[in-house]
């Protein structure tokens, strides 16, 4: 924010005189620059739009025509905006703003919407494709299926099985396409050799060519790649009643409203399907125990992390910065160098090792600096926390340090003189002086350190992962989670499996809490005032 | 941008080494020109005034260099396991390090090249993207610039790694259409990376766009110059200090990035360093702990060169950014 500032200050902006159009035209002409401008905008026109006319093609194929329409219309608009003489600011601004708009914009409303869906391992697709899923998972071999002789093709990263069928005729299909009637691979289709029937074992293991195009009939599975068998499924779809039947013990299972399958003693089939739960996961979030007391000390102690990380960076920042902001000390410049060093230094890898000097057997703090100590520097939580701050101290006070180095020197001296003029001591005029006038230069970076730190995954996840582990609950929650690592956790964590609907739904809680700080620091620097 | 090294200093290199055995020289010659000879300064009283900071310094100094001598220290140890990795600088053999690139199990190369090639194309394009957007706030006027302005502002308090469930299903998406671009793709995270591309570079650079006169441009106006001309052959070179620097801080960003990475890259030959050296001692396994040494000292090494080469215009960006 501060940046804006000062490059407006020592820069007035440009000329308003320009008005609306930017550049004045001597003449009216299809592009500005020469034949090679437009020959490149051609061609990267071209480019786009042929690649988009495929895409739009294959969503259509896919039957998904809101994103191909979407997709279409933007590509309109960006053609119109490079062939239109004129819309300069546009030309210049759209190749960013494209990426702005969809991994930054449309992320964040999306995550909006994922936090009212079911979304996560068991629910992660339509219902279309978990009634596929179910079928296929659900699938025994027929006691006296007929043996097949099979040959495997590959073509891409596609497999597809030859069949010759028991009464001499053959037949071709894939996953994807259920057998038909051919006497060879179709074209393009290349035939695997037993070395490489070997090297894609686990890909041969999946191909499941349905025998018809009714789902319920069964498929063929090859465990060898050179016989196969009819393997039914013993749950059987049935698409005008939209349910299970199990074929062997009877049991229904009906589409229960909440992306399940569900029979009525509860029991249910996976996986299931994407929908919209409403406020099921914030509701979740607040009342189960198993989360609701764990969120509530992870938000306070993000809240203390933050906070305790910017002071204790800024005050031993601060320090050295007067320590070594002397008009004469020896070997200043060589002193601030290697005092920067560790914000050179990748922050990945600094909780990486701060975590092994710290380990408790075998850390080089207990065994040699201690002398043996069996410290359990990562094991107790308010230990591991005063790690946690300790080390991202170690990482963040060089940025304070050279923030407040820049700004010690940049303070007036007459100030300082008047002051001692005015028989001011060297800590009267540091406290009552120099301050509150630094204070004034770095407060805005203090606020970005804070919000920077609320979210600073890298430090937790690489030097605690989170742990200690909280005892109070079966989730992978721990003491020095803050709630960023809290949300990875949640939504790609091993554990208890990924719930990417609740991890949207904190994610959206972050949201607002960084709303909230984002405009009140706002307010309280007006650095809004000053864009002009 | 201002200097972070102050002026008011004429020390040397070769002096600069002085530990504390050198201070009574630092004493007399630092007394020389400052104070009009009264006597000869005491012990003490140059304490209070200056030796106490050398003091400081030193400590300050062992702090944040320790780390760095022990991963390097380990790295050379053949011991390799947290416990026989104690004793510093006892041992020097390169074992780690060969066997960090004969590992199979550890494609530490492939790493390393993925995480330079994701890096360096993040970077360009990054400094492409925000220049183009930079250049157009600063030398045009339209509507809707100062709410442009101001949404970047916004958006950059949201990092994108919080919508990262979302990020994470919307890639899963693309990989049904455009598998080249989805899931598990190199070409797939460089693009979310350059979703956040605008942004903090943008206003950097927006900065240093408005401290060039308009007149450059303008005169090139004059005499027949297209717009893309202008900013391809007059502005661009202008402003290559803040180019340099954006793409710097963006490649160092990039390297270090682990979240997003992990969850779009699943497969070990296409991860990055960040990815692949975590899963190495994940769990704080001890017994990896010397190739994770040797792997982080090579890590490293790029970043804090690149670092130090540009600390003072990374630090004049800061300085100045703080200082009105």
């Amino acid at each position: 924010m501060a940046d804006v500032k000062s490059a407006e200050t020592k820069a007035p902006a440009a000329p308003s005189a320009w008005g609306d159009d930017p550049f004045h035209k001597p003449q009216r002409r299809l592009t500005s620059g020469g034949l090679v401008a437009l020959l490149v905008k051609v061609v990267l026109l071209a480019i786009i739009d042929a690649l988009t006319i495929f895409a739009v093609w294959v969503l259509v194929a896919k039957g998904d025509w809101i994103a191909a329409i979407v997709l279409a219309l933007v590509v309109i608009g960006v053609n119109f905006i490079y062939i239109r003489p004129g819309l300069l600011p546009g030309k210049y601004l759209t190749p960013g703003l494209a990426f702005l708009a969809v991994f930054q914009v449309f992320v964040i409303i999306y995550t909006g919407y994922i936090a009212f869906t079911n979304a996560g391992d068991q629910h992660n697709s339509t219902k279309e494709d978990a009634i596929a899923q179910i079928v296929r998972t659900s699938q025994e071999r027929v006691p006296d299926s007929p043996e097949y002789t099979v040959e495997v093709y590959k073509q891409a990263d596609q497999f597809g099985l030859l069949v010759a069928e028991p009464g001499g005729d053959t037949a071709f299909g894939t996953s994807d396409q259920a057998l038909e009637e051919a006497s060879s691979a179709p074209d393009g289709w290349e035939k695997l050799n037993l070395s490489q029937i070997v090297r894609f074992q686990d890909e041969i293991l999946a191909i499941n060519v349905p025998v018809s195009d009714d789902i319920n009939d069964g498929t063929l599975r090859t465990s060898d790649g050179q016989k196969a068998y009819v393997y039914v499924s013993s749950l059987e779809y049935d698409e005008s009643a939209d349910t299970f039947t199990n074929t062997e013990t009877g049991q229904v299972y009906a589409d229960d409203g909440q992306g399940n399958f569900r029979a009525e003693d509860g029991t249910t089939l996976t996986p299931g399907w994407r929908v919209v739960v409403g406020w099921q996961n914030f509701a979740y979030a607040f009342t189960n125990e198993q989360i609701r007391d764990p969120l509530i000390r992870v938000t306070l102690w993000t809240f203390f992390f933050a906070a305790a990380s910017t002071f204790v960076c800024f005050a031993m920042g601060l320090f050295l910065a007067i320590v070594l902001n002397h008009p004469t000390l020896r070997g200043k410049k060589i002193y601030r160098i290697l005092v920067i060093l560790p914000y050179a230094f990748p922050a990945y890898l600094t909780g990486l090792v701060w975590a092994g000097l710290f380990n408790q057997e075998f850390g080089f703090i207990n065994q040699v600096l201690l002398g043996g100590a069996q410290i359990p520097w990562l094991a107790e939580p308010w230990l591991a926390r005063g790690v946690v701050i300790f080390v991202n101290m170690w990482l963040g006070y060089a940025y304070m340090f050279l923030v407040c180095t820049g700004a010690l020197q940049s303070l007036p001296d007459d100030i300082i003189e008047a002051a001692k003029v005015d028989g001011a001591g060297a800590w009267r005029i540091f406290r009552s002086v120099k301050l509150p006038l630094l204070f004034v230069a770095v407060a805005p970076l203090l606020i970005a350190t804070f919000a920077y730190n609320f979210n600073n995954f890298g430090v937790i996840y690489m030097l605690t992962r989170g742990n200690p582990r909280f005892t109070d609950t079966t989730l992978d929650i721990g003491a020095t989670d803050i709630m960023i690592t809290m949300v990875y956790k949640v939504a790609f964590g091993g554990g208890g499996g990924r719930d990417l609907g609740l991890a949207s739904a904190l994610s959206i809680l972050i949201f607002i809490i960084v709303t909230i700080v984002a405009v009140i620091s706002f307010r309280q620097t007006k650095a809004l005032e000053d864009l002009n | 941008m201002s200097d972070v090294i102050p002026r008011g200093s004429n020390v040397n290199a070769a002096d600069s080494g002085l530990g504390l055995k050198g201070l009574e020289a630092v004493d007399r010659q630092d007394a020389l020109p400052e104070e009009p000879r009264q006597n000869r300064q005491s012990f003490r009283r140059w304490f209070v005034d200056k030796g106490w900071r050398h003091v400081v310094a030193w400590v300050a100094i062992l702090f944040a260099l320790f780390p760095l001598a022990y991963i390097l220290s380990v790295s050379f140890n053949p011991v390799g396991t947290l416990t026989g990795s104690n004793a510093l600088f006892q041992r020097f053999d390169l074992r780690n390090y060969t066997n960090l690139f004969n590992n199979p199990d550890v494609p530490y190369g492939q790493w390393y090249i993925n995480s330079l090639l994701i890096a360096i194309v993040t970077s360009v394009f990054t400094v492409l993207l925000c220049a183009l957007g930079a250049y157009s706030f600063s030398r045009m006027r339209f509507r809707g610039r100062r709410f442009g302005l101001v949404t970047l502002l916004v958006l950059q308090m949201f990092p994108q790694l919080l919508a990262i469930t979302a990020i994470f299903l919307l890639m899963i998406q693309i990989t049904d259409v455009f598998p080249a671009i989805g899931l598990g793709t190199h070409a797939g995270l460089i693009m979310i990376y350059l979703g956040g591309a605008l942004g903090v570079n943008t206003f950097l650079m927006y900065g240093f766009f408005n401290t060039i006169p308009t007149a450059i441009d303008e005169a090139a106006k004059i005499d027949g110059a297209g717009h893309a001309r202008v900013f391809f052959t007059i502005m661009l070179p202008l402003v290559t200090p803040i180019l340099a620097v954006i793409g710097l801080l963006t490649f160092i960003g990039i390297i270090g990035e682990f979240a997003i990475a992990s969850v779009i890259l699943t497969d070990p030959n296409q991860q990055t360093v960040a990815i692949g050296l975590f899963q190495l001692v994940s769990g704080f396994q001890s017994q990896n702990w010397g190739i994770f040494c040797a792997g982080a000292v090579l890590a490293a090494l790029p970043v804090m060169v690149l670092f130090l080469f540009l600390q003072r215009y990374i630090a004049g960006g800061l300085v100045s950014g703080s200082v009105k």
